[in-house]
This record gives C-alpha cells, structure tokens and sequence, in this order.
C-alpha cells in the first residue's frame, strides 16, 4: 500500500496539469472560433513554413 | 476623428487597464468588423483573406468562420466601404457592422468565467470520484480514512471555487426572503460537505464528498449550456443591430461631413439622399421627394413631402435629396417615443412564470420539509444527532434538483440550434414555452406578410406602345414602383423606346419627350388623373388620357405556406394592418385570412392584442414597424423579421433572420414538442427522486446510491432532451 504516497500525488499533478493547460486555452480564445479553427488546417497556405 | 470616436473594442482585459494617452499620440489603428454571411469552408476563408490583406493599407485580416465576421485592422483613414467592393468581386456577400455594438461578444466573460468553475468542478469530481470508488470496493480502516480526508482537501476549496455563483444566487433570493432552486442546492451542497467532514474526523463509513461535487459539476453544466444558448442569440441579435451603421450627413458653412446619428443636434441641417432613412425628427427645409413610411403607419402609398413638411425618424426617402432641420434628436424622437408605449405592454408578459420556476416553487419547499423531517424522526427515534445528520444530508442530496437544472436548458439548447438552423433567433430565455401555448395568431401586413415591394398587375391590359414609354421612363428612375415597372417590363421580353431628355422630378415622377410630344410617368396628380385606391403610377402621353400602372405589395416568400400551415395546426390567423381597406381586405382575401382589420393606429394593434388576451387567448403577434412594436409586447409571444426596425426586433421574443415566413408553423411544432420533453424531463427527474427517496429516508442509502441516482438521472434527461432533433 506503500505506493499509494507515490501514486495520489502523481494523479493528482497529472489532473491539475491537465485543468491548467485548458484554462490556458479558455484565457488564450481559442474557443472564439471552433469551426474556422477546424478549417484552418485543411487550408494548403504556409505548409512550408508558418505564417510570419 | 471617426477612429477616436469608437469605443475600444478590447479583446483582452490588460488592454482596458492600459494607458490611454499612447492612443492619442500614435495615429490609432481603424478596426473595421464585417460580416460575411456566404463564408462556408476553409477556401472561402483563405479567399477572404487573402482578397482583404491584399488592400493597401489593411495590416492584418482574420476571418472567424463561426461568427461569419472578419475582423480588419487598417489604416485610420480606411472605410469599410472601401473593403466591401473588394470582397464583393472575391464573390463575398459582405455587410459593415458597427464595431461598437458588436464588442459586447467579443469577451464573453460569464460564459467563460462559468466554463472555468465547470472545467474546476470536473478535475475535482473525477478525482475524488476516482478515491470513492475505492473505498466504495472495500478500503477499511486508516486507507479509508486517508482517502476521506484527501478527498475533503480537493472538495472544499473546488465547491468553495466553482459553487460561487449558487450561492451568490441563493443569497440574494434569502435576502428578500424568497426561495429559488438554489437554495436546496446550496444546502445540500454544504450539509453534505459538513456531515462528510464530521464523519471523516470520527474515521466514519460514509462521506458525500464525491456526491456534493458530481452535483456541483451537472448543475454548471446546465448553466453553461443554457448561458451558451442565450450568448449565441444574443451576439446574433447583436449582429443585426451592429448592421445598422447609425451615420448621417450634418451639412454646415464648411459643406457636408459624415457623423454619427448620435452627435446631432436640435437645429441642425442634415441631408438625406434618395434610399436614405430619416435620422432625426424635423421639417424639410428643401427639396421634393416621396416618403416611404410604411414602417411607422403599415401604409404602402408613399406620401409626397416638400419644403416645411414634418418628417419623422425611420421614414425612408424615395426619390430625391432631402435637406432636413433637425427638431428632434436620440431619444427624443418619435421613434424612441414609441419605447414608453412599449414599456407599458411589457408588464404582460413578466407575469409569465417558466415551467422550470414553478416545478422549483413546487419542489424547493417541498424537499426542506421533507429532509427537516426525516432528521426530526431520526433524532426522535434514536436520540443520536450525528445519525440523524447524516440522513437529512443523504435525503438532500438524493432529491437534489440535478435533473431538474438540466431538464430545462438541455431542451431549450437542443431545440433554439435547432430552430437556428432553420433562420429563426430565439432571443428570450422562455419563448419557446410561451410559443408552445400559442392558439391565436396576429400578423400585421406590411413588411410582414408582403415584402414591402410593389408588383406590376396589369401589363397585359396596357398597350404595348404605352409599356414602351414607360420602361424607357421607368428605367432613369430609382422609386420602388419604377424599378418594379422596368423589372416586369423586361421580363415580359419588351424593349424600350426611344425617348430624350429623360429627367426625374423628385417627388413627382419623370419626364422625357417621345417623338416631340412630352410624356410623363408619374404621381396621379401630375398627369392630371383621377387617383383611385390602389397603389398606381400613371402615364401620359402627351395629351392622351393618362393610363393607370396597377401594383400589388408582392407576398414575402412563404406568407402563403405559413398561414395556412398555422390555420391547419388549428390556430386562429387574423390580420393587423394600419394600411388602407381595400388593400387590407385584398390581401386577405388572397391568404384565405378570415378576420382582419384595417386602418389601426399603433394603440389601436395593442388594444386588439390585450381584447384577445383576456378573452383568454395566447396571442403570437408577427410584426415588423414601428407601429406594431407596442403590439408585440402585449402579445404572450412576438417575433419580428430581420427587416423590422430595431425597436421592433427589440421588442419581440424571436427573430426571423431569413426572408422566408414558412418556418413560422414549424417553429410552433418545435416548440410544442420541446415543452413536452421539458415536462417528461421532470417526470422522469421525479420517479428517479419517488425510488430514492424512502431509501435515504429509511437510512439506507449510501455514498454509492446516491452517486448511482444522481448520475442516472442526469443522463437520462440529457438523452431525452437530444431526442428532440
């Protein structure tokens, strides 16, 4: 049962990295535009190299 | 200057608290919004792009395919008049929206303020969730223990987050000593917290720690949805506002200058070309035209205006330049006037009660009393206060209105994307509720059931050389009734004739000469006719006898299809108008509408609705002028086109945003059918409560029942509401 010290701390990281990196993306508006975003990458323009 | 004026449209809250000199001493960047109603794919995304950053002076384009908008950061001095051209040739329908109105969309906090207390909410409860069911499986002893007490440390700071807005919202209904729905919730919610942490400090068997956070987590998820709902509507609505670019024309010593409607003054001139719609109240100080005032009266007829005529704002002029002192601005106006009207019909319809706030008025009393008693019992039978506890918190919780708080918005979003996609906006949160109860229907007639333009009837019945004439007339002008000539003309496959020295007499009609003799197509009076009832021009030639050109308004695209769908579905169709008897009866007659009324003044309309209403009927008024606004408030439910003036469209539950009438039948099945579900919903919600419920009463409900009941009937009733499309 020794590991459970190890293993609930870890969950828990993992959890709260997860709950972080989506409200980074609410605060960043990338929610704004679901769809175009969906879009966007069927779009052959800056294939090669991003968009300056 | 037009750049300083706008409000700052932020997209990020640093950029309000930044300071603002450095705007004034750098030229500011013009924000231009438009709105593209075409765009579909990726294709039409890089098109629009590419067509708009390829205009010099524009530094940046980005198209939102969502919104259909794109956003364009230029030059100061860029107009949006400039880009639309461009687009237009890319083959891209594309509209100016004032950024003003629009910014209110663009930050959307609430709604992402509650997606972060939900996003919170679930992390916590899948957590928690995870170390319940171990204990669930049989963790004994100081493991059991351990998991309580790390499930209380990730539950009381997650409700203390993400429950915020229950008990701001039970607060405030406490306060005026009233009960909403949140008031169980946050009882529950905290009872149960205390209990569980009561029982976790005496190594107890049961914590409601992963109960009160899965609530806590459906119950937002019935609040974003049903916020999401309402954003959407609304930054459509306010898409149609932002259409209407308020900009007029002030004429001072310096000559002509474009400001916004909301810098005029009393006293000032303004010019209003040919198309252009009156911006203020006041009198024409010069030249002639014809009004169109079909949006304030309901008549057709265009009224001839000259100098010192009074003209009021919203009236839309016909034929030539009008210049125009200002008597009254804003919101002194009668347009505006018009809002006291309103006002007064509105307290109508506040007396309607949704069917989620009375099963709350039925359930919130109902589960206090019960949960009070079952303590009261337990306390009674066994003397033991912590026993007694921890029954109360389970009877809160296995009755907490989980269901309930979903059954409505999960309904109400399924059904409004549904009607979204059919161009109907559902702008009031119970609209469809309201709609669902409707059995009396009132359209008003211009604008609503016609399409405002007129129809050429009796070609056939002229002779072919007077059509000639009047195509080649018709043809220099732009009044509705020429265009509709020209239009009827050329498709009957009939070619002008030659005649010279074509000019147009505002306000009265145009003139040319054919073979040395003059001709005139016109207003009855001028070529010296009898007017008769019917919208008419007439042609003279020379001194012949003028010939009459009959018109009709031409029906709006589905008028017909949705009366007689809505006459079908039982529904009684009567007829509003303020237009002109013979006019009025026609129509009606053509629609098979059996009751009408013609003639009625705005007080008129409203009076009619209020009759009907207590007579007991559920009147869906569909209007679109200024005069049919007062109407649509009295009505139980309103819904006006997209063409309605602003006041209209602000007044009414619902906008039609197509050009078509025809989903108007459809939309009263919708909603019938979204009401049903809403009360099987609480049907459901209410069997899974009666089974549950003399379990945690008898004490014989756990953590793991609780949490079975709760999650189950959250899906069932989110399954139930998707059956809807």
């Amino acid at each position: 049962m020794n590991i459970l010290t190890y293993l609930i701390p870890i969950s828990l990281l993992l959890g709260g990295a997860g709950l972080l990196g989506f409200i980074y993306t609410v605060r960043s508006n990338q929610y704004d535009d679901p769809e175009g975003d969906a879009r966007r990458i069927l779009n052959d323009e800056w294939d090669d190299k991003p968009k300056p | 200057m037009t750049a300083q004026l706008r409000p700052t449209a932020a997209a990020c809250p640093a950029c309000v608290a930044a300071p603002a000199q450095t705007v004034e001493s750098a030229p500011q960047e013009a924000r231009i919004a438009l709105s593209l109603p075409g765009i579909h794919c990726q294709a039409c995304i890089a098109n629009v792009e590419r067509a708009l950053n390829a205009v010099s002076g524009v530094d940046s384009a980005r198209v939102n395919l969502t919104l259909k908008r794109a956003m364009v950061e230029a030059a100061p001095d860029m107009q949006a008049a400039e880009l639309i051209p461009v687009l237009e040739a890319a083959g891209y329908e594309a509209h100016e929206l004032d950024p003003g109105a629009i910014s209110a969309t663009q930050t959307d906090r609430a709604g992402r303020d509650l997606l972060m207390r939900l996003a919170v909410a679930g992390f916590a409860s899948m957590n928690v969730m995870l170390l319940s069911v171990s204990v669930w499986s049989g963790a004994s002893d100081a493991t059991r223990d351990m998991f309580h007490w790390i499930s209380a440390a990730i539950a009381m700071p997650a409700i203390a987050f993400s429950a915020k807005p229950f008990f701001v919202n039970a607060w405030s209904a406490l306060r005026v000593r009233r009960l909403n729905m949140d008031v169980p919730i946050v009882l529950a919610i905290l009872l149960a917290l205390a209990t569980s942490l009561w029982e976790t400090s005496l190594s107890g068997e049961h914590a409601y720690f992963d109960a009160a956070l899965t609530l806590t987590f459906f119950l937002l998820a019935g609040r974003y949805l049903d916020h999401r709902t309402r954003a959407v509507a609304r930054s459509a609505a306010e898409e149609l506002a932002a259409l209407e670019v308020h900009r007029a024309i002030r004429l001072t010593d310096a000559g002509e200058e474009q400001v916004p409607v909301a810098e005029l003054m009393p006293g000032d001139l303004v010019l209003v070309r040919p198309g252009g719609r009156m911006p203020v109240d006041g009198e024409i100080v010069e030249g002639r035209s014809e009004m169109d005032r079909s949006l304030l009266t309901g008549e057709t007829l265009p009224v001839y205006a000259e100098p010192g005529f009074a003209v009021s704002a919203g009236e839309v002029n016909l034929t030539g330049p009008l210049t125009v002192r200002a008597t009254a601005v804003g919101q002194e106006t009668s347009l505006h006037r018009m809002a006291d009207l309103v006002a007064i019909a509105e307290s109508g319809r506040s007396r309607y009660t949704s069917l989620a706030d009375s099963a709350a008025k039925l359930y919130a009393p109902g589960v206090h009393i019960l949960s009070a008693l079952s303590f009261l019992g337990w306390y009674i039978y066994s003397g033991d206060l912590r026993t007694a506890l921890n029954i109360a918190a389970a009877v809160l919780i296995i009755t907490c209105p989980c269901a309930l708080g979903l059954a409505v918005p999960a309904v109400t979003t399924a059904a409004s994307g549904r009607l979204f996609r059919k161009g109907m906006l559902i702008k009031h949160a119970t609209a469809l509720e309201r709609l669902a109860e409707v059995d009396t229907v009132v359209f008003d007639k211009t604008g609503t059931l016609t399409a405002g333009t007129p129809q050429l009837v009796n070609l056939n019945d002229i002779p072919l050389r007077d059509a000639q004439i009047a195509l080649a007339l018709a043809q220099a002008s732009s009044h509705p009734l020429s265009m509709s000539i020209s239009a009827a003309a050329k498709e009957a496959g009939i070619a002008p004739l030659d005649v010279s020295e074509i000019e147009e007499v505002p306000g009265f009609g145009t003139q040319g000469l054919y073979q040395g003799q003059q001709v005139r197509l016109g207003r009855a009076a001028w070529v010296e006719a009898e007017p008769g009832a019917q919208t008419a021009a007439w042609l003279a030639v020379g001194t012949e006898a003028p010939c009459a050109f009959l018109f009709h308004d031409a029906l709006r695209p589905g008028a017909a299809e949705a009366v007689t769908a809505l006459q079908q579905a039982g529904k009684d169709v009567r007829l509003i108008s303020g237009d002109t008897r013979p006019a009025v009866e026609a129509l009606a007659a053509r629609l098979g509408i059996k009751t009408w009324q013609a003639e009625a003044l705005p007080a008129d309309k409203a009076q009619r609705v209020r009759n009907l209403t207590d007579h007991g009927h559920k009147v869906l008024m569909v209007g679109d002028g200024l005069n049919d606004t007062a109407a649509l408030a009295a009505a139980h439910v309103s819904i006006s086109p997209a063409s309605a003036l602003d006041a209209a469209r602000v007044a009414s539950d619902i906008v039609l945003l197509g050009h078509d009438l025809s989903p108007l039948a459809d939309a009263c099945n919708t909603a019938i059918k979204a009401t049903r579900r809403i009360r099987e919903n609480f049907r459901i919600a209410t069997v899974y409560n009666v089974i549950a419920v003399p379990l945690a009463v008898a004490g014989f409900a756990t953590p793991l029942i609780a949490a079975l009941a709760m999650s189950a009937s959250s899906i069932t009733v989110s399954l139930n509401a998707l059956r809807l499309r």
